[in-house]
């Protein structure tokens, strides 16, 4: 009778694990689902407001028009100059990050000594870890000053100081990423180029940099799409005059300064102009997407294994 | 060997060496900088910095402003981010690293993760106004906040927690299962208790990473001029690097002494935050020998 009642406690305690156990599966499989729900989430708010905006402005106006005056009142939604404006940003912080972060990379991992690395690499940690609303305060503050002395003509708000804290913001993108690749390099590579009388230069550029080429260049365009979405600092340091401009030394505003910028003012949900929020954010949503599945591309594609 | 080999070896080593300085220096530029910012935040902030300045509320005068409704918003902010994020992040690491099969739709949540990784923050932001502020009607509350931030660090936790559930060795699992232990079992009482320190780490960093997140919470309304401290979480709310914001684009000078004080602390804060994640990860090395 005892043991009769124990062996039925035990089974209905096996049942229970069994039964945890296959619910555990189920319910851990709706946490990784509710990822895919947050990028459905995304596209679904982004094109639903979108629409009120497109209803009022043709796609063709909004992608080809040159003049973005949304709170004018006869207002104009030609997109150009805010991507004008964030093209000038990016491709200045890539002048800097990309070849001061490969530079970097290649010293941290085919020059420096031990002691050396133990000391750089947490600084580029640091300089990672700092917010972008730091380097938004910097880049007014500090660099734009400094550009004013040597460059008297440079206005209070102007695209070449937001674009060098960006850059400087992502230096530590292009050289984390870069060096990991370049260390993915077995040494026989090198060992191979030494053999043939290569000097350490030699080797490193013609040799494990090709060889590494793939995870490089990912880290390139994640540092170039980070910047087209960084948006505390342009909005901080490059000003709010959309314009279609490329001169580096007048204000700008990028897209997402112009998100941040309508998001605070009095847009009445339902207006155009709140509707215009949706609009650009889709398109930097579908240019960043797109850079990020080419970076994904870049590394799947042409890895070469060793 | 004829005179111009002899010339070229030493203009290829000299060229090595020019190189191997240049690029020493390049990487020097990077510290330089940082110490420039570091320099500059401290000289403009640290007169402005008191404990009266910790506790007081914003002002339209510079020598009264204070931080106090930054700290109080943040830190509601941040508390229900990893609340909301925590099992999220946790459950789909698990799962990724312990059920899925290599599939096609195991290779598609991936890749959806890395993309979400790289949208820009303010994308999220938006998704906040129009989903959590105006469809679910939360209002520009600590609530909407805090659903937007869980979203921007999700993708942080996840690759977190799953390089940490990697780094359990097999022969545990192994161990667990030959006394007859299930799948779950083993993961929460060998997989989970392992890993602990790295999901830990992990968590730590997307809390300075959500600290200092400025333009999502922009967007779901957190404002600078908030008077009062929030009593519940659908109350409107400010955070500290709102309140940077704030100041850094007034006019007056004196307030941008205030914005560095507010970096400062700011930056002390994940100093402290990043201290915490190193301790716990050097425990963790030291228990695992």
């Amino acid at each position: 009778m005892n043991g009769n009642n124990k062996k039925l406690k035990v089974s209905a305690r096996v049942r229970k694990i069994n039964l945890t156990n296959a619910l555990a599966h189920r319910v851990l499989l709706i946490f990784a689902i509710f990822s895919i729900l947050t990028t459905i989430a995304i596209v679904v708010s982004l094109f639903s407001n979108s629409l009120g905006f497109f209803s009022k402005v043709s796609v063709k106006e909004f992608l080809t028009g040159k003049t973005w005056t949304p709170l004018f009142h006869e207002p104009k939604f030609g997109v150009l100059p805010l991507v004008a404006g964030t093209l000038l940003i990016t491709v200045g912080a890539a002048f800097i990050s990309i070849p001061v972060g490969l530079c970097s990379a290649i010293y941290l991992s085919e020059y420096a000594n031990p002691k050396v690395r133990k000391v750089l690499k947490p600084a580029l940690e640091i300089l990672a870890g700092i917010p972008s609303i730091v380097y938004g305060y910097f880049a007014l503050t500090s660099i734009t000053p400094v550009l004013q002395r040597f460059i008297p003509s440079t206005q209070i708000f102007n695209a070449l100081s937001g674009s060098i804290a960006v850059g400087i913001m992502t230096i530590p993108l292009v050289s984390s990423l870069s060096e990991d690749a370049l260390r993915a390099v077995p040494d026989s590579l090198r060992h191979g180029s030494y053999a043939l009388g290569s000097t350490k230069m030699e080797t490193s550029l013609k040799v494990v940099v090709p060889a590494a080429i793939s995870g490089i260049s990912a880290s390139f365009v994640l540092a170039i799409s980070r910047a087209i979405g960084e948006t505390m600092i342009v909005t901080i340091a490059s000003g709010a005059r959309p314009q279609f401009t490329f001169n580096p030394l007048e204000s700008v505003q990028t897209m997402t300064a112009f998100i941040v910028q309508a998001s605070q003012g009095d847009n009445p949900h339902g207006t155009v102009g709140f509707y215009a929020l949706f609009a650009v954010g889709l398109l930097l949503f579908l240019i960043t997407l797109v850079m990020n599945i080419f970076s994904h591309l870049i590394v799947t594609k042409y890895r070469r294994e060793y | 060997m004829n005179r111009s080999e002899k010339s070229n070896i030493s203009s290829r080593k000299l060229k090595d060496k020019i190189f191997h300085i240049f690029i020493g220096v390049v990487t020097c530029i990077a510290i330089v900088v940082l110490l420039w910012l570091f320099y500059d935040i401290f000289k403009n902030g640290l007169k402005w910095l008191s404990i009266r300045f910790l506790l007081s509320y914003p002002s339209r005068f510079p020598s009264k402003a204070g931080v106090v409704t930054g700290l109080v918003g943040s830190f509601y902010v941040i508390g229900l981010t990893v609340l909301f994020s925590l099992p999220v992040g946790l459950g789909t690491a698990i799962y990724l690293e312990e059920y899925a099969k290599d599939n096609k739709f195991t290779r598609f949540i991936k890749i959806n993760i890395s993309n979400l990784a790289g949208t820009p923050s303010i994308v999220y932001g938006l998704l906040g106004l129009a989903l959590f502020v105006n469809a679910l009607g939360l209002k520009r509350s600590i609530l909407s906040g805090a659903l937007t931030m869980s979203l921007v660090i999700l993708p942080i936790v996840i690759v977190s927690s799953q390089e940490a559930i990697k780094a359990v060795p097999q022969f545990l699992r192994h161990g667990s299962y030959a006394v007859g232990a299930t799948k779950w079992q083993t993961i929460r009482k060998i997989v989970i208790p392992t890993a602990l320190p790295g999901i830990l780490t992990g968590i730590i960093l997307s809390i300075s990473r959500a600290l200092g997140e400025t333009a999502p919470l922009v967007m779901v309304g957190a404002f600078a001029s908030s008077w009062a401290l929030p009593k519940s979480i659908m109350d409107t709310f400010s955070a500290l690097p709102v309140l940077i914001y704030d100041w850094t684009g007034r006019p007056q000078a004196d307030f941008k002494g205030v914005a560095a004080a507010a970096i400062i602390v700011l930056l002390g804060m994940l100093l402290i935050i990043n201290s915490v994640a190193i301790i716990i990860r050097n425990k963790f090395q030291r228990s695992i020998d």
